[in-house]
């Protein structure tokens, strides 16, 4: 499943807010076709790190390679082609408010592709269609759709020009478990059908079990441990401890021993 | 990577058709174009194998060509498949056979005669509709303000202080500034024509009747539209979009009471106010262009003012202030309540809450001359 190419690698990564400095000399890699899942404690800088990755906040020191170049140094046709093969799916869906839920998954591809009408139509359809959203949801506007329905119309959007990696912010948060669930395995299936590599910031512990190949924690600035859920498991820090021995930690172990 | 193609060999009656090259995002054009030509050409074929043994790459874009690709040939009525099929490329293909049932609707652009007349009727229904909202919002104003009347603790004065501050206080530098160049335009202007009359001093009563009366309490009521009632309207459109108008609600607050109010009795206050300073900016510019420009003296300006005005005529001015306040604050309320969860709602209601309180203003301005003549004020 996972080859040994790193779609992403950053080394020594330094961002920081004024005085407060968020990450710390991260290093952390992600490999072609897996699936990545990032955890950390609230306000460690897992959103921060993300954001370093697509461009979206200064570093102050370090290295982010994505597909071999640094965006921060590629010149604008790099960077637009960088920003062509991957999919960003926000926390809160990002939806563009004053377009309905076709027109949102279009708007990538009408910026960077030059297609008739009829085959963004049904290239938007087939999206909005493999991320599970029937024929009503079409031509309705951000506000008129669900939490859930957002998520995943963000998703179509992310998955608009056939990305080779996809970001996912908190996918889950705010999903009922059944919800939550079926995305998960939706991002499975995607993820397996289109051959992504993800990038999935997360807290929820049946996502990490349900669909990484990978872990990665944030503690204090830096990533301190990378591997499979057993490894994470077996682990002797006394943070992952915490975290994957902790009450909920608890139901997934079991769980994975039963 | 080699170009996308699609090369057709044909065996009898039997088409096949090889996929090379990759099928990917970056060729979608050129492949709809390709898989168009196909469609066309092999429509009257009755058996097409469509093979992707060869193909490079293949993604959600090439994977839905080649799907409606066999659609179109088999609605032509031939026997089409898909041959060839590697591991990794079927989960997509089979994915995208389920897709694209029910095409995606494209709306019928109407007749433009109609569009217009569309958009007329509506505006107009629209104009209609805030007036109501205006009058619903009025009431419950109403009902608010006799609320804190029996229940004075119940009066936000923080609240009022705050908004006084920003609508009024802050106001003051921009308001003097803007009145005082209108009345010395005023007083210009009047000077360069009433002087081909000899009628230099004339100037006086028309400037002082015309900026107590008219033009102190408009430009100040036009300022403070553009600068407060926009700002009500983004800040109220702001939370209800954050739905912070329900958080409130569902903790038993009135938020007229505690949002609607404490503005409205903030502009109420503040307009007069600076209705008031502004008439006296303005005087005081057209007394420096008539003494600089026009050559008369101060103490003559002053003499022909005070017999060229009385305290009604700045009475006219004040009486209207308030109520003028009062429409700014309602309408910009009103379409702060009517934003709606998009980005795009909270500008357009902004613009028509700008658009819509000067017009009111302007409206009731012509109201109240009418009663005014009417008085003999």
């Amino acid at each position: 499943m996972a080859s040994n190419a790193a779609v992403i690698s950053v080394r020594d990564l330094v961002v920081g807010f004024g005085d407060v400095t968020v990450l710390d000399h991260a290093s952390l890699d992600v490999f072609e076709g897996e699936v990545l899942g990032f955890v950390g404690g609230s306000g460690a800088g897992k959103s921060v790190l993300m954001r370093a990755i697509i461009g979206l906040l200064p570093r102050r020191q370090g290295t982010i390679q994505v597909f071999g170049t640094d965006p921060a140094h590629a010149d604008e046709n790099q960077r637009r082609s960088i920003e062509q093969r991957w999919g960003v799916l926000f926390q809160q869906g990002a939806l563009f408010s004053s377009l309905t839920a076709l027109q949102n998954v279009q708007f990538p591809m009408r910026e960077y592709l030059q297609l008739s009408p009829r085959l963004m139509d049904e290239i938007a359809v087939a999206k909005l269609e493999m991320v599970g959203l029937g024929t009503d949801v079409r031509g309705k506007f951000p506000a008129e759709l669900s939490g859930g329905m957002v998520k995943r119309v963000a998703l179509a959007r992310a998955l608009a020009l056939d990305p080779d990696i996809v970001f996912l912010d908190e996918p889950t948060s705010g999903l009922d478990p059944i919800g939550a669930a079926e995305f998960d395995q939706l991002i499975r299936t995607l993820q397996r059908t289109l051959g992504l590599s993800v990038f999935m910031v997360t807290h929820d512990l049946d996502s990490l079990h349900a669909v990484c190949d990978r872990i990665a924690v944030l503690s204090e600035g830096k990533v301190i441990a990378a591997g499979s859920i057993e490894t994470m498991l077996a682990s002797e820090h006394p943070w992952l401890k915490s975290y994957f021995h902790g009450n909920r930690g608890r139901q997934i172990t079991h769980r994975i021993h039963h | 990577m080699s170009a996308a193609a699609l090369d057709a060999t044909a065996d009898g009656t039997n088409v096949a058709l090889t996929a090379t090259g990759a099928w990917t995002v970056e060729r979608a054009a050129e492949l709809e174009r390709i898989v168009d030509a196909a469609a066309r050409r092999y429509q009257a074929a009755p058996s097409i194998d469509i093979d992707l043994a060869k193909l490079e790459r293949l993604d959600t874009f090439g994977a839905w060509l080649i799907e409606r690709l066999k659609r179109t040939l088999i609605a032509a009525g031939a026997t089409a498949r898909i041959v060839g099929l590697s591991d990794s490329d079927r989960g997509l293909i089979e994915e995208l056979r389920l897709v694209n049932q029910v095409a995606a609707q494209r709306h019928a652009r109407p007749n433009p005669a109609v569009a217009a007349l569309d958009s007329v009727g509506r505006a107009v229904a629209e104009m209609g509709w805030s007036l109501v909202l205006i009058a619903h919002l009025l009431g419950a104003l109403t009902m608010a303000a006799l609320r804190t009347i029996t229940h004075p603790t119940r009066l936000r004065l923080t609240s009022i202080v705050h908004h006084l501050e920003r609508v009024g206080w802050r106001a003051v530098p921009i308001i003097l500034l803007s009145t005082f160049v209108i009345g010395a335009i005023l007083a210009q202007q009047g000077i360069f024509r009433f002087r081909s009359f000899g009628a230099d001093i004339y100037v006086v009563d028309m400037v002082s009747v015309l900026v107590l009366r008219e033009v102190g309490v408009l430009i100040v009521c036009v300022m403070v539209a553009g600068r407060s009632g926009s700002a009500y309207t983004a800040e109220l459109g702001a939370m209800k979009m954050r739905e912070e108008i329900d958080a409130l609600r569902t903790m038993g607050l009135d938020p007229i009471e505690v949002l609607v109010l404490p503005r409205v009795i903030a502009l109420v206050i503040a307009v007069p106010l600076l209705t008031f300073l502004g008439s006296m900016a303005a005087l005081y510019g057209a007394g420096l262009v008539c003494w600089l420009y026009g050559g008369m003296a101060p103490e003559i300006f002053l003499e022909r003012l005070r017999e060229a005005i009385w305290l009604p005529t700045f009475e006219v001015g004040m009486i209207k202030a308030p109520f003028m306040a009062l429409t700014i604050g309602l309408v910009a309320c009103v379409e702060g309540f009517e934003v709606d969860g998009s980005a795009a709602s909270l500008g357009q209601r902004t613009t028509a809450s700008v658009v819509k309180s000067i017009f009111l203003v302007i409206a009731l301005d012509g109201m109240f001359a009418m009663f005014f003549a009417g008085i003999g004020m």
